[in-house]
């Protein structure tokens, strides 16, 4: 039975097109992947079906009946549950109460917590979704707040659960263990649909997958039926590599070096614990870890947003720790900040502005803008940088993310630099802009600069650094040359590999 | 200085306290139930403005004080639903709101004493609440003295305190009205209907603030008199703060308002050599000091402030 029905949905927002006349049928008991890059219209098509938008054009199939859906309390009750990309949980609230509210249990008009708290518990224990039904949802991982959001959803009785992005903000175990609820959801009846960007996970978990791109529907394929490369050419429109070539490199003398250094927060806390780093010319270190453990904190502190408590940092043997931002630019350090939006660019700016932030000065005569020299270095940053944009003089607030971090990446390399501190450079960036940022960052090594790399992303320091380090509560925790994914899970989730797992795998390595 | 300690300790300090605090206790209340909600809302002196002008109308009107709450209470009720209009229909800024309200209702009420009463001062008099006596309570020595005797609105607001905390942290409405607060979009996607629930706590919070006001003009005076609510309203707001957005917590903050005020009239009354502007202060000196310290640890709901557009 054909449980969804999308038939032609239109959504604008303004002039822009962001769902086009979509058709799509889900089928009772699936799991249907919405696959796209980021700007594809997935979340979009999905706030259609659970009534936080209106779409303009065309019908909604429930059930094989027509329904228009106009508000979320109309999707819960009509068995939809959605999962939302930014978890939709109140922080100083219990996460029974998060769960609970909307549809309290009752005792003499009261909402009666026992009840609740026994009713979250069975729901809970039923699915194997382990949550502490008494504690404040801040006081919670990531990963338990994911397992409070599903258990929203299966608190509402749906049958329908939609899932956008779970997994970017997960560890592998994390992930491995969210599928298998997913695929016990399924056993038990009820019919998924997965938003992901990842070609991976589509493989792994999904029976069908529709691809998306700006805004329209590509095409629906088995999953049997298809590969991670034939489903990569539908979500880009051409052929992509989705394994960078990554040459040797001849590394040189120390660029960069962090001695020691540790940094206490607000409350006495220690955010950094005397962490020891140094890159050479020519050599991409990679920082992986679960975000939230002093990935931030690290990146502030190197890039001079934060004054560290203790210990020393060394930039072409020339101590910067005291120095301020512009000093360090000046000495060769570029920053990809990891918060595009709030440190990387200004959204309300025109391209070119946005491009010679920070630069400014080299674009300047007697305390005027030189325009043309502006305007002919900006067009050379976006056409060697691929930007797709309209004009120079688009605001950046215009552009899609994966375009806003080509921007980014764009002024931070063209600057010539000695270090480059690249945090989640591809965070929320497409699979085609993605190969294009990596291609950019082992150009920068070929050129003999020093690379950190912090980042979510395991495939990505696998495939990119030379070194990896582990970061955990605000310490390295293991650094290695060689790490399998398994390995780099456990210890970034702070589990140590035991001995002899690690033999086994050190043997592994050796007979691979 | 045996003087001054004993006025400090004074039972009858203690006494005058609670009624001071009355119209600022109702405010606080109105203000959390706002705030809550995710509204700032400076707009409580103008309400309280407003309940003070409605009531004297009422009883100026009928000679019968009850009617003039009841006209209090539509007054309030009305200017909670007007800025609910203009802080979520039309997605005002909060505080502009607030401000802008305040300012409107002090021009109102002065405009229409004129027309009314030809005098842009004080009202004509009108009748008052009267004390209500509780036989056994008014004898027990020291509760009797605190307790005892008070007009209706005072026994009023105990029973609101403690309803309204019962309302906020016990009742599906207050735990909805709390997640409406901190996270709008969260509340849409939950279902609730956000929209009625800000509309139906805003009215409520002018409901409250009309009994504030009422107790202002008929309980205290028995006339209404320009700005008299003489930034009450703010004082309330700052209650609210410092009790935690907490309707205890409001009741409780208030009354340490309301108790040093007091303790400043019964000083000016000893002839201490200080002149009485000095000690006019101590009330404010003391707001400021115990908002300084309550906003560094304070946490307002996190949505407070913030409009949600739907794309509906
Ligand atoms: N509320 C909105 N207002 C304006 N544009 C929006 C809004 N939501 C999404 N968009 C735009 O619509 C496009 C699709 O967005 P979205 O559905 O979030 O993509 P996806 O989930 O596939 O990454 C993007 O280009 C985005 O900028
Ligand atoms: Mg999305």
């Amino acid at each position: 039975m054909n449980i969804i029905e999308f038939k032609g949905i239109t959504k604008k927002f303004g002039d822009f097109i962001a769902n086009d006349k979509i058709d799509l049928t889900i089928k009772k008991g699936e799991i249907h992947c919405l696959l796209g890059e980021n700007g594809a219209g997935k979340t979009t098509l999905m706030n259609n079906l659970f009534g936080l938008y209106n779409p303009e054009e065309g019908e909604i199939f429930l059930r094989e009946k027509p329904c228009k859906i106009d508000n979320p309390h109309k999707a819960i009750e009509l068995g939809l549950g959605m999962i939302h990309q930014h978890f939709m949980l109140i922080d100083r609230l219990t996460t029974t109460e998060n769960i609970i509210v909307g549809e309290e249990p009752l005792k003499n008009g009261l909402v009666d917590m026992k009840k609740a708290r026994e009713q979250v518990k069975q729901i809970s224990d039923n699915y194997h979704l382990a949550v502490k039904t008494n504690e404040k949802i801040e006081n919670i991982s990531v990963g338990e707040q994911q397992r409070v959001e599903i258990l929203k959803v299966l608190y509402r009785k749906a049958e329908i659960l939609i899932f956008d992005e779970p997994t970017a903000v997960l560890t592998p175990q994390e992930v491995n263990n969210l599928f298998t609820t997913l695929r016990e959801l399924k056993a038990g009846g009820k019919t998924i649909i997965f938003i992901t960007h990842k070609l991976e996970e589509t493989m792994n978990i999904s029976d069908r997958v529709t691809v998306l791109r700006k805004g329209k529907v590509i095409g629906t394929v088995n999953t049997c039926d298809t590969s991670p490369k034939e489903l990569a050419r539908m979500m880009v429109g051409r052929e992509v590599l989705l394994n960078v070539n990554k040459e040797k490199s001849d590394v040189g003398d120390n660029v960069l070096e962090v001695k020691d250094i540790s940094l206490t927060g607000k409350h006495k806390n220690l955010l950094l614990k005397n962490i020891n780093i140094s890159i050479r010319k020519g050599e991409i270190v990679g920082i992986a870890g679960v975000s939230g453990n002093g990935q931030l904190e690290l990146e502030e502190c190197i890039a001079g947003l934060r004054k560290v408590t203790s210990g020393k940092i060394i930039l072409d043997s020339e101590d910067i720790t005291h120095a301020p931002t512009g000093i360090r630019r000046k000495r060769g350090l570029s920053h990809i900040p990891s918060d595009r939006l709030k440190r990387g660019l200004v959204p309300s700016y025109s391209l070119a502005k946005n491009i010679i932030l920070g630069n400014q000065d080299s674009f300047t005569k007697n305390g005027f803008l030189l325009q043309n020299d502006i305007n002919k270095y900006c067009k050379e940053v976006l056409e060697k940088f691929d930007v797709r944009c309209q004009s120079m003089n688009d605001t950046a607030n215009n552009l899609s993310g994966g375009n806003q971090q080509k921007l980014v990446i764009g002024r931070e390399l063209s600057t010539d630099p000695k270090f480059i501190l690249a945090a989640q450079p591809t965070r929320g960036v497409d699979v085609g802009a993605i190969e294009f940022i990596h291609n950019n960052i082992l150009e920068m090594r070929k050129q003999n600069k020093a690379i950190l790399l912090i980042s979510a992303e395991l495939e990505e320091l696998l495939s990119l650094a030379d070194r990896i380090l582990v970061i955990y509560e605000g310490e390295i925790v293991s650094k290695k040359n060689n790490y399998t994914k398994e390995e780099l899970g456990l210890l970034m989730a702070g589990k140590k590999v035991p001995e002899e797992e690690k033999k086994e795998l050190e043997n592994r390595i050796q007979n691979d | 200085m045996q003087e001054i300690l004993e006025v400090i300790f004074n039972i009858n300090t203690f006494s005058a306290a609670i009624r001071i605090s009355v119209p600022l206790v109702f405010a606080a209340i109105g203000g959390v139930f706002s705030e809550r909600a995710g509204i700032i809302n400076l707009g409580l002196e103008g309400m309280l403005l407003t309940g003070a002008f409605a009531g004297v109308l009422g009883s100026y009107l009928t000679g019968n004080p009850y009617i003039g709450i009841l006209f209090a209470i539509m007054g309030g009720a009305l200017i909670g639903f007007i800025f609910a209009l203009f802080t979520i229909k039309f997605e005002a800024n909060h505080v502009v709101a607030g401000v802008g309200l305040n300012i409107l209702m002090l021009g109102i009420t002065t405009w229409l004493m004129q027309i009314l009463w030809d005098s842009r001062g004080t009202s004509v008099n009108v009748t008052g609440l009267s004390e209500i006596t509780i036989p056994i309570l008014s004898s027990i020595p020291i509760l009797g003295k605190l307790f005892g005797s008070h007009n209706i609105l005072a026994y009023l607001m105990f029973i609101v305190v403690i309803f309204s905390w019962i309302i906020l942290f016990k009742t599906p409405f207050g735990l909805r009205l709390r997640v409406v607060g901190e996270y709008q979009k969260a509340a849409d996607t939950l279902g609730i209907k956000i929209r009625k629930i800000q509309y139906t706590s805003l009215i409520f919070s002018g409901v409250l603030c009309g009994l504030g006001g009422a107790y202002l003009s008929l309980g205290h005076l028995n006339w209404f008199s320009m700005n008299m609510s003489a930034g009450r309203g703010y004082m309330a707001l700052a209650a609210n703060i410092f009790g935690g957005w907490n309707p205890l917590g409001a009741f409780g903050a208030s009354y340490l308002f309301a108790y040093t005020d007091a303790l400043q009239m019964r000083m000016q009354a000893l002839n201490l050599n200080v002149p009485n502007e000095i000690i006019q202060m101590i009330p404010y000196i003391l707001t400021i000091l115990v908002l300084a310290g309550a906003m560094i640890r304070s946490r307002p709901p996190a949505g407070l402030g913030k409009h949600y557009k739907t794309n509906r």
